[in-house]
């Protein structure tokens, strides 16, 4: 499997001496040392990564961890100093200028911080930017823009400029300039950095509503862990010019890879991270048919204080120890001590959507797409893991 | 005791070896040549202004400071104008804007490209900075008798020496307009894959034009204030009338040329500026204006 995107020892040394700061930084010093000792800005330190054809890969770095040079690097826009940068095969930090020019036009857009919108062109005028470049005629170019500009919802300010428009919009806009040019690979530079926190859940959200629709190639880059984690199929996280660590949402959170990385993720919200899937156990089953005596067993072997009753259609619910017991006493069925409205979830709720189902105490049930239990979460459990005390949830129970 | 009883330095015979052995015998008639286009632009605007009646011409210049300043320029317009025509000096007027607006073009020509090649190169601005300054710094009276030795006297050789005193504003406002492009649009369009050529044309030069309209009002105010200097080595129009007043020690004669020159000074100058201040703020006022009357759509949709 080829990746769209693929990184190799990527470097970038802002200064005169690089080939010094190299050998200072390969002997082990830092960057300040290697700054006050020749003067060179370490950028980007020997980054590699990949990125799948539609992939968001996030880059998650504070300022000056040398995020915005990074993908500045991925499309020339900012020439590393060594190692490879390779988009669908063509290495473009070693290519011909008008090789590079190419991959800019066809393969690879960029949505910037700061919007950049043309101020003296219409809206329209800025979504067909890139293919005027390209050299596309006047009405396929504007038909082209008004279709990208309708997919971000923003038809109607099609004669608009710039100025006139909310930042939120303008920010619609740098989309729309980016997808207008049908290209596959598509960098965010902190696009969502320069909005209201309102205005950029918004967009969060419609980005990844686009996303599954288009199925880009997304790099982005960000300092809200937040953001990272709620976009992010894969998340890199960069300090001084380096990945300290990559990997998914939940693989960070769950074993951050040093004290950087957890200090980091001590202000995550985890209920936003994990979903019911991740932190699903086996569920304590019976049959419908069967005594309450053989229940009360099964939950004394599995340690639980609720089982999930199984019948002829499926889940029919949950019955908890105590009323089971209670059965057991006075001689009754099973089906006396089920309660039928009981909590139920798909596995890819996140944590967060399930504090009120949880509240009432008994373990929520995880089904699939066509309502087979899959498992249970225990409210303990999500306690655990939104207070972060669990860090390994999978290999607790053995034998159930 | 001092220096110059040990080493005298003959810095006037170097230099009049230099131009009257080297430049003038080797390069005249390159020189010479140079002028042909000058002149040959020179005289076709002196025959057009001069084949214009003065009242349409009048007309003409009202109109424009009507659409570039106001109704109240336009009224100065004309009786400035009225008045100059009175004093009896509309032909030499003609002949001095024929001679500026030569020596602006000229400028425009060169500097404007000059200023392109400045901001793409830190380089080639080093290089030309120092000599801008010498331009804009060396009294023009020394750099007047090596044209004429080069370039004879007459029109032409005026409007070269009007040249080289107004072209440096140009080349540094063009410099600066462009190097003050937002560095966020030259990445995006770089981003794109424009060339140097579509970046230049469609992103930085719109941007940077106010700046450049304002470089370009400078030069034509400084051709403006080289017309008297240039009537020294045969330039005609306004500064010769106030030359043979100098001359003469007729000081009512010099101060009518002056009051021409003011007034033409005024005009070209509000309009200028009215066409540079329009030109780059038209579309967006135009839109800021419709936007208030077109309502908008709120950002906030639901998903």
């Amino acid at each position: 499997m080829t990746s769209k995107l693929c990184v190799t020892n990527a470097m970038k040394f802002f200064g005169d001496r690089t080939s010094e700061a190299l050998e200072r930084l390969s002997l082990g010093e830092g960057k300040a040392e290697i700054y006050e000792a020749t003067g060179v800005t370490v950028g980007v330190h020997d980054v590699n990564f990949e990125v799948e054809q539609g992939e968001i890969f996030v880059i998650m770095g504070l300022s000056g961890s040398g995020k915005s040079t990074l993908v500045r690097m991925l499309n020339g826009l900012v020439p590393p100093t060594s190692g490879k940068i390779r988009i669908d095969g063509t290495d473009i930090a070693s290519c011909t200028p008008d090789v590079l020019r190419d991959v800019r036009r066809r393969k690879i857009a960029m949505v910037f911080q700061h919007f950049a919108l043309f101020p003296h062109r219409t809206i329209l005028e800025n979504v067909a930017y890139g293919l005027k470049v390209k050299g596309i005629g006047t009405n396929e170019r504007l038909t082209k823009a008004r279709a990208a500009l309708e997919q971000v919802g923003l038809g109607a300010q099609a004669d608009s400029f710039p100025a006139q428009l909310s930042g939120g919009m303008q920010q619609r806009v740098g989309i729309a300039r980016g997808l207008a040019t049908d290209a596959e690979i598509i960098l965010m530079d902190e696009p969502f950095g320069a909005l209201d926190p309102l205005i950029r859940r918004e967009m969060q959200e419609e980005l990844l509503e686009l996303q599954r629709k288009l199925r880009k190639t997304i790099v982005f880059i960000t300092h809200d862990l937040n953001e990272a984690m709620l976009l992010g199929n894969r998340i890199a996280i960069m300090k001084d010019g380096r990945f300290v660590q990559v990997g998914t949402p939940q693989e960070i959170v769950a074993q951050p890879a040093d004290d950087y990385v957890a200090a980091f993720m001590a202000d995550i919200d985890r209920g936003r991270v994990f979903t019911a899937g991740d932190v699903a156990q086996p569920a304590v089953i019976v049959n419908a048919g069967s005594a309450p005596a053989t229940a009360l067993a099964q939950l004394d072997r599995a340690d639980a204080d609720a089982v999930h009753v199984i019948g002829a259609g499926g889940l029919e619910g949950v019955a908890t120890y105590r009323d089971i017991a209670r059965a057991v006493r006075d001689d009754g069925a099973l089906s006396d001590a089920v309660q039928n409205d009981m909590p139920v979830t798909g596995p890819d709720t996140p944590l967060h959507q399930l504090y009120e189902a949880a509240s009432s105490g008994l373990p929520v049930a995880v089904t699939d797409g066509e309502g087979r239990l899959t498992g249970v979460v225990e409210p303990k459990v999500v306690l655990a893991h939104l207070s972060g005390v669990v860090p390994e949830p999978e290999p607790e129970k053995p034998a159930a | 005791m001092t220096p110059s009883e040990i080493l005298m330095i003959p810095i006037n015979d170097w230099v009049n070896d230099f131009v009257r052995g080297f430049l003038v015998p080797n390069f005249r008639p390159f020189f010479r040549a140079m002028q042909v286009p000058v002149a040959g632009l020179l005289n076709a605007l002196d025959a057009l202004f001069a084949f214009i009646p003065m009242l349409v011409m009048t007309a003409l210049f009202a109109v424009a400071s009507w659409r570039a300043v106001g109704r109240g320029m336009a009224l100065f317009t004309v009786i400035g104008l009225c008045f100059i025509d009175m004093i009896g000096l509309w032909a030499e007027t003609m002949t001095t804007l024929s001679m500026i607006v030569t020596s602006v073009l000229f400028c425009a020509v060169i500097g404007i490209p000059a200023g392109i090649l400045a901001a793409r190169s830190d380089t080639t601005w080093r290089i030309m900075r120092p000599i801008l300054d010498i331009m804009q710094t060396v009294p023009s009276f020394v750099y007047l008798v090596p044209i004429v030795m080069l370039f004879g006297v007459g029109m032409p050789p005026g409007i070269i020496a009007t040249v080289i005193f107004a072209l440096p504003p140009i080349i540094r406002m063009t410099n600066l307009g462009l190097r003050g492009v937002r560095a966020d649009l030259v990445e995006a369009a770089e981003s794109f894959g424009s060339t140097r050529w579509q970046m230049l044309w469609d992103v930085q030069f719109p941007l940077a034009l106010r700046t450049i309209m304002a470089g370009l009002n400078q030069t034509l105010m400084l051709a403006l204030s080289m017309v008297v200097i240039a009537a020294l080595i045969g330039g005609g129009g306004l500064g010769l009338v106030v030359n043979t007043g100098l001359g003469r020690l007729d000081v009512g004669g010099a101060t009518a040329g002056g009051i021409g020159i003011v007034i033409l000074a005024i005009i070209l100058d509000r309009i200028s500026q009215g066409l540079a201040e329009r030109g780059s703020d038209r579309t967006s006022l135009l839109s800021v204006l419709k936007g208030y009357v077109r309502p908008q759509r709120p950002a906030t949709r639901t998903a």
